[in-house]
C-alpha cells in the first residue's frame, strides 16, 4: 500500500517536472529576446541571461538604421483599420447568415467556407497584378482590403449569433425598430465578448502578417514592423542587440494584448470550431 | 370578408420577403469581398499558370501545360516540395501529439498552477512569425547561444553549424514550428475536453486504465472532430510555410531548407520574375491542400 502511494507521488512529481520544463522552454526564447535587447552583440551571442545597460544604445542604433516610427505608425494604422472594418463587415454578415437563414443563404455560407482552404500563396500572383492595376500598391487600402472579410470571422459571429435569443428580436420588432437598428442596438451590445475575441485574433493576425505586405509594400515609407525586423538581419554584420531591440518592439503590442485579452483570445480560437 | 382574410396573409409574405432581403443585404459586402479577393484571383491564378513571358507581356504557352511540365524538371522546386513535405510529416504529428498530451495533463482537476502552465505554453502564439524566426536564428547561430550552452554543459565538444547544415537547418525549422504552434493546438483540445464528462475518466481509473490508455481510448475518440480540424489547419499552414523559411534560414544553405511558398515568392519577385510559372506552382499547392484535406476528412470519418 505504501509502495503504491510512493509510486503515485513519483508519478505526480514527474508530471509537474515535465510541465515545468515545457513551460520553461515555451517562455525562455521570449525572455531571452527581451533580455538581449539590453545587451551588446557579444553578450547576446555569449549567452548572457540577465539584462545589461545597453537598451538605450541599442534603440538609438535601431532608430539610426531603420525608420522605426514610420513602421510603427504603418503597422498601427493598417492593423486598426483591419480590426474596425473586418469586425463590422463580418459581424453583420454572420448575423445575416444566422438570423435570416434559409436554404440559399446556407449554400452561400458553405461556398464562403470553402475559401478557408485556399492557401494565400496560390493567390499571390493574381492579387499582385490586380492591386498594381488598381493602384493600391504602397497604400493602406492595399494592406487592408484582402483582410476585411474572412470566413473565420463570419463563422465565429454566425456561431455566436445562434445563442442570441430570438424573443429579443421579436420584441424589438414589436417596438418598431427596423432590422438594422435591432442589429446595432440589441445584437452588438450583447455580443461584446465575441467582438473582443474577434478583435484580439484579428489584431494579432494583421500585426504579424508578413508575406502580403512584403508583396505590395515596395517603398521605405510603407514598411511595416515585421518587414523592418526582417530587414535587420539582411546585412553582413548583424548587431544582435539591435536586432533583439527591434524584435522586442515588434512583439510588445501583441504580448500586451495577449495578457489583457488572453481569455477572449482562447475563446476566439475555441469558438471558431464550436 | 374573403379579401380581408387574404390581405394579412399577403402582407406577411412581403414582410418575410423583406426580412429575407435585409438578410441578403447584411451578408452582401462580406460575400462580395470574399468572391473578389479569393475566388476571382483563384480563377485568374489558373489562367496565368497557363501563360509564359515577362509580367508585362504574358501570352499563352505552347503547349498550355508547359509550366506544369517544367516543374518536375526544376531541381529547386523538387527540393522545395521535398522540404515542405519533410516539415509536414515530422512536425504536424509531433506537434499534435504533444498538444494532446499537454491538454490532457492540464485538464486534470487536481492540477495546481493550471492557469500559469497554460499561459506559459500558449505564450509563443503571441509572437510574430518573423520575430520568433529571428530569435531562433540568433539562438542557433554558429557562435550563438545554443552552442555556447551545450558546450558549457559538456554536451558538445565543438560548436555545431546548425543553420549551414542541410539537416541542421531543417531540424531548427521543425523545432521552431513545434515551439510556436503546440500551445495554439492545445487550446483547441483543452476547450473541447472541458465538455467531456469527467466521471468517464474516474470510472476508467477505477477499472485500472492507465493514463496512456485513457488518452488513446477515451480522449482521442471523443476529440476526433477537433483533431481533424487541427490536422487540416496545420497541414494547410505547413504547405504555405513562408516566414520561417525566409527569416530563419533564408532557404539555405543553398536552398536546402527552402519551402514552396518561399520559392514561389522568389520566382515572382526576386530573380527574373516569371508570373506564369509561379502561378502554376501555387496552383499545385492549392490542389495539394484540397486533396490532403479531403483524405483527412475521409480518414476522420471512418474511424
Amino acid at each position: 500500500m505504501s509502495g503504491s502511494i510512493f509510486k503515485e507521488r513519483a508519478k505526480r512529481f514527474l508530471m509537474y517536472a515535465f510541465l515545468i520544463v515545457m513551460s520553461f522552454i515555451s517562455v525562455f526564447p521570449l525572455y531571452w529576446c527581451f533580455v538581449s535587447a539590453f545587451n551588446t552583440t557579444q553578450e547576446v551571442l555569449g549567452g548572457k541571461l540577465v539584462p545589461g545597460g545597453h537598451l538605450m544604445e541599442n534603440i538609438h542604433n535601431l532608430m539610426e538604421q531603420q525608420q522605426v516610427f514610420t513602421a510603427l505608425k504603418n503597422s498601427f494604422i493598417n492593423t486598426l483599420l483591419v480590426v474596425a472594418l473586418s469586425l463590422t463587415c463580418c459581424s453583420i454578415a454572420g448575423y445575416g447568415f444566422e438570423i435570416y437563414h434559409d436554404k440559399w443563404k446556407d449554400r452561400v455560407m458553405g461556398l464562403l467556407m470553402l475559401s478557408m482552404m485556399v492557401p494565400f500563396v496560390a493567390l499571390m500572383v493574381p492579387m499582385f497584378q490586380m492591386f498594381s492595376a488598381m493602384g493600391f500598391l504602397n497604400k493602406y487600402i492595399g494592406f487592408v482590403l484582402p483582410s476585411i472579410s474572412t470566413p473565420f470571422l463570419i463563422m465565429l459571429f454566425r456561431n455566436n449569433a445562434r445563442t442570441f435569443p430570438k424573443e429579443i428580436i421579436e420584441a424589438a420588432r414589436v417596438d418598431g425598430l427596423n432590422e438594422l437598428q435591432i442589429f446595432v442596438r440589441m445584437f452588438v451590445p450583447t455580443m461584446r465578448p465575441t467582438y473582443a475575441a474577434a478583435a484580439t485574433i484579428t489584431f494579432m493576425n494583421s500585426w504579424n502578417s508578413y508575406l502580403w505586405p512584403r508583396v505590395i509594400m515596395k517603398t521605405n515609407e510603407s514598411v511595416t514592423m515585421p518587414m523592418l525586423v526582417a530587414n535587420l538581419t539582411t546585412g553582413y554584420i548583424i548587431d544582435y542587440g539591435v536586432v533583439m531591440a527591434g524584435v522586442t518592439i515588434c512583439t510588445l503590442p501583441t504580448i500586451i494584448i495577449f495578457f489583457f485579452l488572453q481569455k477572449s483570445f482562447t475563446e476566439a480560437i475555441a469558438g471558431s470550431v464550436k | 370578408m374573403s379579401s380581408q382574410s387574404i390581405q394579412p396573409k399577403k402582407s406577411r409574405m412581403t414582410m418575410e420577403q423583406r426580412r429575407s432581403l435585409t438578410g441578403w443585404l447584411f451578408l452582401l459586402p462580406a460575400t462580395i469581398l470574399i468572391i473578389w479577393m479569393s475566388f476571382y484571383p483563384m480563377v485568374r491564378a489558373f489562367i496565368v499558370s497557363l501563360m509564359r513571358g515577362k509580367p508585362t507581356a504574358l501570352e499563352f504557352s505552347q503547349p498550355l501545360w508547359r509550366n506544369y511540365q517544367y516543374m518536375f524538371k526544376d531541381n529547386v522546386f523538387m527540393t522545395s516540395l521535398k522540404n515542405t513535405f519533410t516539415y509536414l510529416i515530422i512536425q504536424v504529428p509531433v506537434m499534435l501529439i504533444l498538444a494532446l498530451i499537454f491538454a490532457s495533463l492540464l485538464n486534470q482537476k487536481d492540477l495546481k498552477f493550471k492557469g500559469l502552465f497554460r499561459t506559459c505554453i500558449f505564450l509563443p502564439c503571441a509572437t510574430a512569425l518573423v520575430s520568433y524566426s529571428i530569435v531562433f536564428r540568433t539562438m542557433f547561430a554558429y557562435d550563438g547561444f545554443v552552442n555556447a550552452i551545450l558546450i558549457k554543459l559538456h554536451l558538445l565538444s565543438e560548436p555545431v553549424n546548425w543553420l549551414n547544415d542541410p539537416t541542421g537547418a531543417k531540424a531548427v525549422i521543425i523545432i521552431a514550428l513545434i515551439w510556436r504552434w503546440t500551445g495554439y493546438n492545445m487550446v483547441f483540445y483543452l476547450s473541447s475536453m472541458q465538455s467531456i464528462d469527467y466521471s468517464i475518466y474516474e470510472a476508467a481509473r477505477i477499472d485500472g486504465a492507465s493514463p496512456m490508455k485513457q488518452l488513446t481510448r477515451i480522449t482521442m475518440p471523443l476529440l476526433k472532430p477537433i483533431i481533424l480540424v487541427t490536422a487540416i489547419m496545420s497541414t494547410n499552414g505547413t504547405l504555405q510555410l513562408y516566414d520561417e523559411s525566409v527569416a530563419l534560414t533564408n532557404g539555405g544553405p543553398a536552398n536546402a531548407s527552402i519551402t514552396m511558398s518561399h520559392y514561389i515568392y522568389n520566382t515572382t519577385f526576386v530573380t527574373s520574375p516569371n508570373f506564369g510559372y509561379a502561378a502554376a506552382m501555387s496552383f499545385l499547392i492549392l490542389i495539394m491542400v484540397a486533396i490532403l484535406s479531403a483524405i483527412q476528412m475521409k480518414v476522420g470519418d471512418k474511424r
